[in-house]
Order: structure tokens, then C-alpha cells, then sequence
């Protein structure tokens, strides 16, 4: 029985954290964004070092300080960032790092390789170069490299976070193939069917804490949710009535392909209405990143057009202008990317001076004027509840929920007619989430286009007035937020206009 | 008319210097250390090793024996190196500074280093000439392979050079080996592509990237070496080695990081040095130094080429030039 | 088989911005370490007592009124050389042009004073060669910003090819102007006549050219820091994407900060050559384009700090040339002092960014070593 506790003391992404593993088994650990599950694992792999606390494998104190240690231990991680090096090859990935005798013979390797995939049924190709790879072939390259190794405790960080249902089915199939052999799998996940579906057990954090573990067979998801959150969630978001609806960006048709010539967009016409909400759903990395782009003006456009409709009814079209020409045309276009200090924000740069990032060029004078930006972010620091030294503080400081604050603040003090926002409570706690829904509800009620891109259903059923769910950069359907049912739109995310399986 | 017989072996002594230095910085590339400092590690290895040469003939009077002759100044030039690598190591590596900061100072310091020892050396024997002639050592350094006479011109072409010309062929193709190859190679190309990868593999970075850089030096001092005690004839002469150190650099670029391909390149980098010796052009002085122009246009062309082409192999290291901390979030 | 529990000794982080006191007091420490391996380094070269290595030193840098005019001159250039190189680097293109931009522009300086020397009335002839040299110098350095902006063509390779192609044309106009022939030099040029030649402030030769750098550097600092320019080239050098994100043409804003820098450059070598030289060479930059690099960086892109690092730069290179001479070694200890000036202060910077813990070993074996790293992260 292998059985590993640790405790952690002042850090405080884990706070004196016990945790059992049992050889054999598929445990879930369980909790939301940020409460210090991958931290955990990171030290079980020896990427992270704990302050304090102490690691036991079978019974015995040990000190896992490199993730070559760990992989002694037999411990292996399959990381949400894909450990892999893209120009080389499946085999050369999978080998690396081993400190077998002889010389490097990637012929025998690959055949061991291929008998791994025969094991467990993984479809390899060792000859492949990973940047020619998809997401799912990488994850599979992630888990054969672990096994390679013959590790017998296996570590997920969300590994269905990037799949499709059909390729997650797949991965969960393995997985219990695993489990029969004798390994032990630990699956990070903040998703609940999940953990019904595969584990045996789940132990879950909160805080940095650790706050129970349960078998799941004895357990259900109300429960779960409930350890969790620490409190009853009744998700109780406000949906005001639409105000006076009517089309202000028109979509039709639109097709875009990435830089290496992926279809990322095909044929996607919506109408997205003043006074209203849409949301997108959809799996990660469906052409949400893309449609939003396209429309603001960032993403090169195949075919199709994008019309903005003044109030008036007349209407121009957005395509081919980039956001200067955008904003030149009179169109007040808001856009909260989902890289906040990427793309929406400058990391290093104080809040005053993101403030200005959008109106800096406003006035004739070669110089910029600091002035009206250091107000506007004193009101954003103030109205929004920022927690900040001060404006002059660089945003990178701040934590994920303030950042996201500043970025949002900014982008509707323009009083924009459209907003678009990608994964805008991605990664924030939940009263930072309910204070931008609020934000939001605001803007709609002002009458602006709100496009709302987000990943957890529930929040979209509450939030939005109509959803466009797309699939595979396809539109699946759009949907009444009121009278919506999630597993049909669930089943929409993964099948084109969600029908039932041939 | 252009002599192309006698063309061919000037180039190639021309390009050995370059090829050691491209060998050396592509080691250290594939780590994922652009190293700057290679000019002035160059000076370094060819002055120390031009210092041990000096102590040697000092120490040995008129006896001049072979192998100490040969063995104390390829030691100097090769410890001088080492210690220029460590430093480079140590500030870019262990303290994580800006590796082209860190690179362009070692090039200034480098070259004064060079010529400061150089001009001391010159001073202390009371020459009248601003250089320092060490023939004793030299010869041992430049002797062409012993059947390169009664060969003609086959010999001429192949065996005619000193035994750190052919050094310098080996371990290009020694070193092209190892990084395709074998384990090493491998683990070495992963820590300079993508170190949170190879660090996740359980590879050790520090190590990797300190003996890389430290190995790319020596090998890039050797080049200094070779210039000073073979093609220049133990004649050390301030600032006589010039810009060879970024052309070695440029030449990285040129062949793709690949050391087998320098072998060929380096020659071909010697002769564009060299061609304006060759081509005719009467009395005009002058139009020399415009054909002196070619090896940088023709890298800046190739710089171009590379740029637009966009190959993944063909690329640099992905991390190149990034520090790498594994607490980095 | 299980290996032995062991924990790191030392354990790194990074630290989330330092007061800028602190800051400048480790650099501060560290400027004083590196006088220490001067002193150590030239003691050990010249057998003299650290003393009078430092009074020496000072000697050569402040000794005479003359000499103070000279270290005032020299800084000049240096810090020319910097500010021009700061608006490149702190949109994060590394030019390492600085040396061809500045001889090609004082190639364009002494081309005019050369060629149209006896033909146009002294200010117009001042007026051509400067915006020439300026115009020259931005081409130097637009040619690579624009093929990065366009390719993505590596700028550091590019920028330093491009000085090996100036020196060279440079090389083949010193042979074609040469004064007197066969000295292989161009000589001072219009000696005569004096067309072409800046005016000296009263008897101050070198004011002109120190005030003139003065006031760029102002100029820079203010442009960098309040207009409008200054803050696309921030954005751009923070994050392409967010540049792109609000509007900013990324490609423009590199060819154009480009042009500044090579522009500022070719006005340095402007000012080398009609203000002070009046002759050109090959190495008249004489590597202070890289120093300049170093100068800007160090500085951390700040103009008003680049003023005190290349004052203390120059400072030490002027009293590293007095030891030479008056202990008769080479004109090159200076490089090597300046070398491990730059190494120490470059080495200060990871104490600044990063914070040292030393781990409480359990058995109590392992003292925190007292020293440089046990006392700067307190």
C-alpha cells in the first residue's frame, strides 16, 4: 500500500494538506480553480518543493526534490501544459530524460513504444514530429512517456479539459485498463461527472485546504459541489429582461482559417442583438478565440461578413479594418480577451497607464495625458472594488480576480454599444465572478451587444438570453437561455445540432 | 588570373578559426546560450595560449621539445577558455543576466584582455615591432602532415595544413554526431528547446547548460589558438584577429545549426575573407576593401533567407537566449 | 534503493519589484566590489598599493582642467551612443548597430566637408551634413528594423553585420581621400579653411557637443516617457499581441523607433567628427557601440541613469588610461577594468530580481554562509 502524506506550512496555496493515495485506485482530487490542487501534484512530481510537511511512499519519509527523484518513486505527471518538445518526435520525446545504458536506439524504443499502445490501446505513431500532432495525440505521447518509464502512480492535471467527449470516453477507457494493471491514477478535475465516472474515491481541497475525502460510489454530486464550495450553491444570477432587442452585429457566413491553414471558423452566421446577452458555448478551442477576434477586428477573415447595425438601421461592415479603423468608424467595440495580461493588459505597466492603453491617442498633442487615465483608474480602483497598494502599482502584482477587474473596468468606460468578453471569470473566486456577471447585466440593460464566451454551462443557462453553441468551429444551434436544458446543450458542444447518436 | 590552387588552401586555413568558433557557439545554442562573448573568447584562448607558448620558449631557451611545445599552450589556451565560459555560465546561467548583455561584455573585455597580454608579452621582450614572434612553438603547430610533400596537388589541397585544421574537421563531425544521435545530443537539444520539458523529464538544466557553454568555449578558444600559433606563425599581433568571432557567430545561422554543414560553410566564409586577394584589380587599393564587405553581405542575406523560410527544423532553439527558472509561473 | 532524503540547500525565488533605494544600494555595493578586483587586479599588474591605484585613477579623470574637458567630451559620446540606443531597447530590438550607425554617419559628416567643402557657405554646409548624417544613420538601422518588422529576420545578427559593412566602406573611402598619400589617413580635414568645422563656445572646444547631448538627453528622456511615441514603443516592446490588440501597427512602430536610434547615432558621429575630430578613422566608434548597449541596459533604459553610468564608465576607462601610461602598460587595461566593472554591476542586477533563501537543514550542519548573498537579501 503505498500511502503518502504531506503537510505544507506557509504557503498558502496549500495549507497543511493530508493526503492518502492507495495503490490501485483512481482518486480525484477534487476542487475549483485555484484551491491548490495542481500545487499539491507539482510537489508530489518534484516540480515544486514543499515549505514544510512531509512525503511518505509506503511508509517510508521521503524527499522528492527534481522530477527525476519522483520518476525513482515511480510517480509520473501528465501536466495541463504539455511537457513535450515540438520538433522532436513522439519516441525522441518519450525517451528523453532516461538514463538507460548504451546508445540512443529509437528503432527499439519505438517498438517498445508501440507494445505499450497495445497494452493499454493508444494509438502512437513514434515517427511523428508533435508540432504535427493534435492536442489529444500529444496527451496520449504525455501518457505513454509516463508509463514508458514504468511509473506505477500516474498524475492527470484536467485532462479532459482539452478533449472532446468522444476522446475523453477513450482516455477514461485506458485509464480503467490502467487501474486493472495494478497502477494508481490521480485525476485533477474541477468536473463532477467526471468524478463520477471514473474514480474510485475523491479527496477534495478548498482554499489551499484540504477538506474531505469520500468514496464516490457513496456519494453524489450535490454533496461533492457542497464540500467544494463550502456552502450551498444555488447559482442565483440575475437575468433582467432584454431591453428593447434589436440587431446590432450581423454575422453571416463567416470562415477563417489560422496561420498553418487549420479551418477554425466555418460558415458562422449569428445575429447578436443590443440589450442582450449571447453567450457562446462550446469546447475549448472551437473558434471562440477566433470569432471573437474576427470580430474585433485582430483575425484575417477568408469569406463572410461581419455588419454593424446602428441604431438608425443602417449598417457597415467590419471586415478587413483593423481596430484603429474600427474605433474610427464610430463603433465603441469592447473586447476582454482571454489573455488578460497578454493581450488585454501590459503586466508591467501601472494601472494608470493600462488605462490608457485604448485612449492614449486621443487629442493632438504629441504627449500623453495622464491625467484623465490615473482618475479613471482611481473610479475603476473604487466602483470595482480593485485591491491594490495604489494606481501606480504594476497589474501584474494583483491577483487573477483584480486584474480581470482592471481589464473589464477599462473596457466598459468607453460605454461601449458592444462588449465582447472571452472566459471572463476564468480562474476568479466567486464573488469576483458574480461582480462582473453584475457588470455585465449593467451593460445590457444600458443596451449594449453583450457577447459572452464561457466554459461553465450552468453560469451560461443563468446568465444569457440566447447561447450560440459552436462545435468544431461550426454553429451546433442557438438556444433560449430560459428554457434551454443543459444536457441538450451539452450534447449540442460535442455533436452539430446535438442529435442523437446514429 | 584567379589560382585556384592556391585559393582553395587559404581559404580553408582562413575558415578553421571560423569553424571552431561555430562549432563552439552552436554547442552552446543547441543549450540555449546565445553567446555574444565568442569574439572575445577567441582573443582569450589565442593569448593564452600564446602566453604559455612564451613561458615555455622562455623557460626553455634554445631546446625546444615537441610535445611540451605543443601540449602547455593547447592546456593555457584551453584553461583561459574554460574560465571565460565559467563566468559566462555563472552570470547567465546561475544568475540569470541578460545573455547578450552578459555576452557583450565579455567581448570587450575579451579583446582587451587579448591585447593586453599581447602588448605586456611584446614589451617585456623589447621588440621594436608591435608584435610577438613565437616560431620555436609554432612550428609544431603549422607542420603539414608528413606525406603531404611529393603529393602535388592532391597534397596540397588535403594534407597541407597544421594537425589543428584537422582537429577542427573532427570535432565539427564529432560534434554533428552527438547531437543527432545520441543521448546526450538529445537531452542537450531538449534543455535548449524547451527546458520546462526537459526539466520535467527529469534532466538536470544547470548541468546541461554549464558544461555546453564551458565545451563551446573551449572549443571556440581553440579557433583563437589555431589563428595565432598556425596561420599567423606565432606572430601575435594587437586586434590582428579581428571580427572573426561574429562572423562564427553569423556562420551558426548559416548552417542551420549544424556542425557538418559549417565544415563546408567555414571554408567558404574563409575564401569570401580572402577573395579580395585573389581577384585583380591592378593598382586600385581601394576597391580591396569593398570586396572585404562580402562575408557580411552575404550573412545578412542568408539572414533574410532564414528569417522568411519557415521550417520548424530550420529554426533556432526555441528557448534561445531565455533564462530558465523552474519556479517561473 | 530509495535514495537518502536530501533538501536543496539554496532556495530561489523571484522577488516582486525591490524599493528602488535597495536596488540602487546593491548596485551600489556592487560598483564598490568592483573597485575592490580593480584595485586587486592593477595591484597585481603593477605592484603599487591600492591607494595610490585609486588616486591615480582620479588623477587621470579629474587632474587637470584639460583632462576634466576630455572625460566631459568622452561621456558625451558614450552617452549619445546611449540615449539613442534606449527607445530600440525598450520596444526590446537589440540593435547592436551602434558602432556602424555612428561611423557611417560621420562617413556622410566627412563626405560633405570633403566634397562640398569649398562650394557652400559655412552654416548651409553645417546644416547639409547633419540632416545627412541623420538621414544616413536612420537607413543604417531602418534597413534591419524593417526587415524585422516585415520577416521577423533576427536583429542582433542583422544590426551587427551591418557595422562590418560600414567600416569596410569607410576602409575604401580612407584610401580614396587619403591625406597625404600612402599615410594611409585621411589627415584632418578643410585644416584651412576650417568649412564643415562646428564653432567653439568661447575657448570651450567641446562645449557645444557636451551641451547638445545635454539636451537629447532630455529630449529622449521626456519623449520615452510622456509622449505619445514613447508609450507605443513601451506597449510594443511589453507585448506584441496587446499592441496589436489596441490598434498599434507593431511593423510602423518598430521601423520608426528604429530610425530615431540610427537617426541619433549618425548625429553622433556628426558631432565626432565636425565638432571635435574633424578626421574620421575606421575605429572611431572604438567599440563604444556596444558599450553604449551596455550603458542603456544597465541603466534600465532610463535616460537620466545613463548620464551616471556612462560618467562612471568614462571616469574609470580615463583613470584605467592614466595607470597605463603612467606605469607603462598597455593602452588595454582599460577594457579589462571596464570588463569586470560591467561584470559586477550585470551581476548585481540577479540580487535585485531574485531573493536567496538558505534552508534550515534539520541536523543543524548547515550555517546560512555569511557574506556577499547572506547579507544582500535581507
Amino acid at each position: 500500500m503505498r500511502n503518502i502524506t504531506k503537510t505544507f506550512g506557509t504557503i498558502v496555496a496549500n495549507d497543511n494538506v493530508s493526503l492518502d493515495i492507495y495503490k490501485g485506485e483512481i482518486l480525484s482530487l477534487l476542487g475549483e480553480n485555484g484551491s491548490g490542487k495542481t500545487t499539491l501534484m507539482n510537489m508530489l512530481s518534484g516540480i515544486y518543493f514543499p515549505d514544510g510537511g512531509q512525503i511518505y511512499i509506503d511508509g517510508k519519509p521521503v524527499s522528492i526534490s527534481s522530477p527525476r527523484e519522483a520518476f525513482d518513486y515511480g510517480i509520473g505527471m501528465i501536466h495541463q501544459h504539455f511537457k513535450l518538445v515540438d520538433v522532436f518526435t513522439a519516441a525522441e520525446n518519450i525517451v528523453l530524460g532516461l538514463e538507460e545504458k548504451g546508445r540512443l536506439d529509437l528503432n527499439r524504443a519505438g517498438e517498445k513504444i508501440r507494445k505499450i499502445c497495445d497494452t493499454y490501446g493508444f494509438d502512437v505513431d513514434p515517427e511523428q514530429k508533435i508540432y504535427n500532432m493534435s492536442v489529444s495525440q500529444k496527451q496520449t505521447v504525455e501518457i505513454v512517456k509516463v508509463l514508458y518509464r514504468g511509473a506505477d502512480i500516474l498524475i492527470l492535471d484536467e485532462p479532459t479539459a482539452v478533449l472532446t467527449p468522444q476522446e475523453a470516453e477513450k482516455l477514461f477507457a485506458v485509464l480503467r485498463n490502467m487501474k486493472k494493471d495494478g497502477k494508481t491514477v490521480v485525476i485533477i478535475t474541477h468536473k463532477l461527472h467526471e468524478v463520477e465516472e471514473i474514480s474510485d474515491r475523491v479527496a477534495v481541497l478548498r482554499k489551499g485546504k484540504y477538506v474531505g475525502e469520500m468514496i464516490t460510489s457513496q456519494t453524489n454530486a450535490q454533496e461533492m459541489t457542497n464540500m467544494m464550495v463550502g456552502r450551498e450553491v444555488i447559482l442565483n444570477i440575475d437575468r433582467p429582461e432584454p431591453v428593447n432587442p434589436r440587431p446590432r452585429i450581423e454575422v453571416k457566413d463567416l470562415t477563417v482559417r489560422s496561420s498553418d491553414n487549420v479551418l477554425k471558423l466555418d460558415e458562422v452566421s449569428f445575429t447578436a442583438n443590443a440589450g442582450e446577452i449571447l453567450g457562446i458555448a462550446g469546447i475549448s478551442g472551437c473558434g471562440q478565440k477566433e470569432l471573437l477576434e474576427a470580430i474585433a477586428g485582430l483575425q484575417t477573415v477568408e469569406s463572410g461578413s461581419i455588419r454593424y447595425i446602428e441604431d438608425d438601421g443602417s449598417s457597415e461592415s467590419l471586415i478587413g479594418k483593423d481596430p484603429l479603423q474600427i474605433a474610427s468608424m464610430g463603433v465603441s467595440l469592447s473586447f476582454v480577451p482571454e489573455d488578460r495580461l497578454g493581450m488585454g493588459l501590459v503586466g508591467s505597466m501601472d494601472l494608470t497607464d493600462n488605462m490608457m492603453l485604448r485612449s492614449f491617442r486621443k487629442g493632438r498633442s504629441v504627449f500623453t495625458d495622464r491625467k484623465t487615465p490615473k482618475k479613471l483608474a482611481e473610479k475603476v480602483v473604487d466602483e470595482l472594488e480593485v485591491n491594490t497598494p495604489g494606481v501606480s502599482t504594476p497589474v501584474r502584482r494583483l491577483s487573477g480576480g483584480n486584474v480581470q477587474k482592471v481589464l473589464v473596468g477599462r473596457e466598459i468606460a468607453s460605454s461601449p454599444t458592444v462588449l465582447l468578453s472571452a472566459y471572463a471569470v476564468r480562474g476568479l473566486d466567486i464573488n469576483s465572478s458574480y461582480m462582473i456577471y453584475n457588470l455585465l447585466n449593467k451593460q445590457k440593460k444600458n443596451g449594449v451587444a453583450v457577447v459572452y464566451v464561457g466554459e461553465d454551462l450552468d453560469v451560461l443557462l443563468e446568465l444569457c438570453d440566447r447561447i450560440l453553441v459552436l462545435c468544431g468551429g461550426r454553429v451546433s444551434g442557438i438556444v433560449d437561455g430560459k428554457t434551454a436544458d443543459k444536457n441538450r446543450v451539452g450534447m449540442m458542444m460535442t455533436r452539430l445540432g446535438g442529435g442523437d447518436f446514429e | 588570373m584567379f589560382d585556384i590552387i592556391s585559393f582553395i588552401p587559404r581559404a580553408i586555413v582562413q575558415g578553421i578559426p571560423l569553424l571552431f568558433g561555430c562549432t563552439g557557439e552552436t554547442i552552446s545554442e543547441k543549450s540555449g546560450s546565445l553567446n555574444l562573448g565568442i569574439p572575445g573568447v577567441m582573443y582569450v584562448g589565442g593569448i593564452c595560449g600564446v602566453i604559455g607558448a612564451f613561458l615555455y620558449e622562455q623557460h626553455a631557451g634554445g631546446n625546444v621539445s615537441a610535445f611540451p611545445a605543443v601540449a602547455i599552450p593547447l592546456l593555457a589556451c584551453l584553461l583561459g577558455s574554460l574560465l571565460m565560459g565559467l563566468l559566462f555560465s555563472v552570470l547567465t546561467i546561475t544568475l540569470r543576466v541578460n545573455q547578450n548583455v552578459v555576452g557583450l561584455a565579455m567581448t570587450t573585455f575579451g579583446v582587451g584582455f587579448g591585447n593586453f597580454f599581447g602588448g605586456s608579452l611584446i614589451k617585456l621582450t623589447g621588440s621594436d615591432v608591435p608584435s610577438i614572434a613565437l616560431s620555436a612553438t609554432s612550428q609544431y603547430f603549422s607542420k603539414a602532415l608528413p606525406f603531404a610533400q611529393g603529393t602535388g596537388v592532391f597534397g596540397k589541397l588535403f594534407f597541407s595544413y597544421g594537425f589543428l585544421a584537422y582537429v577542427a574537421v573532427i570535432i565539427a563531425f564529432i560534434t554533428a554526431y552527438v547531437l543527432k544521435r545520441t543521448r546526450t545530443g538529445l537531452q542537450l537539444r531538449a534543455v535548449g528547446e524547451n527546458p520546462a520539458t526537459a526539466d520535467a523529464a527529469g534532466i538536470n538544466i544547470t548541468k546541461y547548460k554549464y558544461l555546453a557553454t564551458c565545451i563551446g568555449c573551449m572549443i571556440a578558444g581553440l579557433g583563437g589558438l589555431y589563428y595565432v600559433m598556425d596561420y599567423a606563425s606565432g606572430v601575435w599581433s594587437n586586434d590582428a584577429f579581428g571580427d572573426r568571432g561574429w562572423l562564427a557567430i553569423a556562420l551558426v545561422i548559416f548552417t542551420l545549426w549544424r556542425p557538418n554543414i559549417a565544415v563546408f560553410a567555414s571554408f567558404l566564409f574563409g575564401g569570401l575573407y580572402i577573395l579580395y586577394l585573389f581577384i585583380p584589380t591592378g593598382t586600385d587599393l581601394a576597391i580591396k576593401e569593398l570586396y572585404k564587405m562580402l562575408p557580411y553581405v552575404v550573412t545578412i542575406i542568408v539572414l533574410v533567407i532564414t528569417g522568411m523560410r519557415n521550417k520548424r527544423e530550420n529554426q533556432p532553439p526555441e528557448s534561445l537566449g531565455l533564462p530558465y527558472f523552474r519556479e517561473d509561473r | 534503493m530509495r535514495k537518502e532524503s536530501k533538501e536543496p540547500l539554496i532556495h530561489i525565488t523571484k522577488r516582486r519589484g525591490v524599493p528602488w533605494q535597495k536596488a540602487w544600494l546593491i548596485r551600489i555595493i556592487a560598483i564598490a566590489l568592483a573597485l575592490v578586483i580593480c584595485a586587486i587586479v592593477t595591484t597585481a599588474a603593477t605592484g603599487l598599493d591600492p591607494v595610490g591605484v585609486y588616486g591615480t585613477m582620479l588623477e587621470g579623470a579629474f587632474g587637470t582642467e584639460r583632462k576634466v574637458w576630455i572625460l566631459g567630451k568622452e561621456t558625451a559620446v558614450l552617452l549619445c551612443i546611449s540615449i539613442a540606443m534606449a527607445p530600440a531597447f525598450r520596444m526590446k530590438f537589440w540593435n547592436l548597430g551602434g558602432e556602424g550607425q555612428v561611423l557611417i554617419g560621420a562617413w556622410m559628416t566627412a563626405a560633405c566637408m570633403i566634397v562640398l567643402g569649398d562650394s557652400l557657405p559655412g552654416p548651409l554646409l553645417i546644416l547639409v551634413m547633419l540632416i545627412s548624417s541623420i538621414l544616413i544613420g536612420a537607413l543604417w538601422a531602418g534597413i534591419p528594423a524593417f526587415f524585422k518588422a516585415k520577416w521577423n529576420t533576427n536583429e542582433t545578427l542583422f544590426t551587427l553585420m551591418m557595422n562590418y559593412v560600414a567600416i569596410q566602406l569607410v576602409a575604401y573611402y580612407i584610401i580614396v581621400w587619403e591625406s597625404p598619400k600612402g599615410s594611409g589617413k585621411v589627415g584632418i580635414i578643410n585644416q584651412m579653411t576650417r568649412s564643415g568645422w562646428l564653432p567653439s563656445i568661447g575657448n570651450y572646444q567641446y562645449l557645444l557637443n557636451i551641451l547638445i547631448v545635454a539636451l537629447l538627453t532630455a529630449g529622449i528622456y521626456i519623449y520615452l516617457q510622456y509622449s505619445k511615441h514613447g508609450y507605443e514603443i513601451s506597449v510594443v516592446g511589453e507585448s506584441q499581441s496587446t499592441a496589436r490588440y489596441v490598434g498599434i501597427k507593431v511593423e510602423r512602430v518598430i521601423i520608426r523607433t528604429l530610425l530615431l536610434s540610427g537617426g541619433l547615432c549618425g548625429l553622433c558621429g556628426f558631432l565626432m567628427v565636425a565638432g571635435t575630430d574633424h578626421t574620421i578613422t575606421t575605429t572611431l566608434a572604438g567599440g563604444r557601440g556596444f558599450l553604449g548597449v551596455m550603458v542603456a541596459w544597465l541603466a534600465q533604459f532610463n535616460p537620466l541613469a545613463m548620464v551616471l553610468v556612462s560618467l562612471l564608465l568614462c571616469v574609470l576607462s580615463r583613470g584605467a588610461g592614466e595607470i597605463s601610461t603612467a606605469y607603462g602598460l598597455n593602452q588595454s587595461f582599460g577594457d579589462i577594468l571596464t570588463g569586470i566593472i560591467l561584470f559586477c554591476i550585470i551581476g548585481s542586477e540577479f540580487f535585485i530580481n531574485y531573493k536567496i533563501h538558505f534552508r534550515k537543514s534539520a541536523g543543524g550542519k548547515l550555517e546560512p554562509p555569511a557574506g556577499k548573498e547572506g547579507t544582500e537579501h535581507v
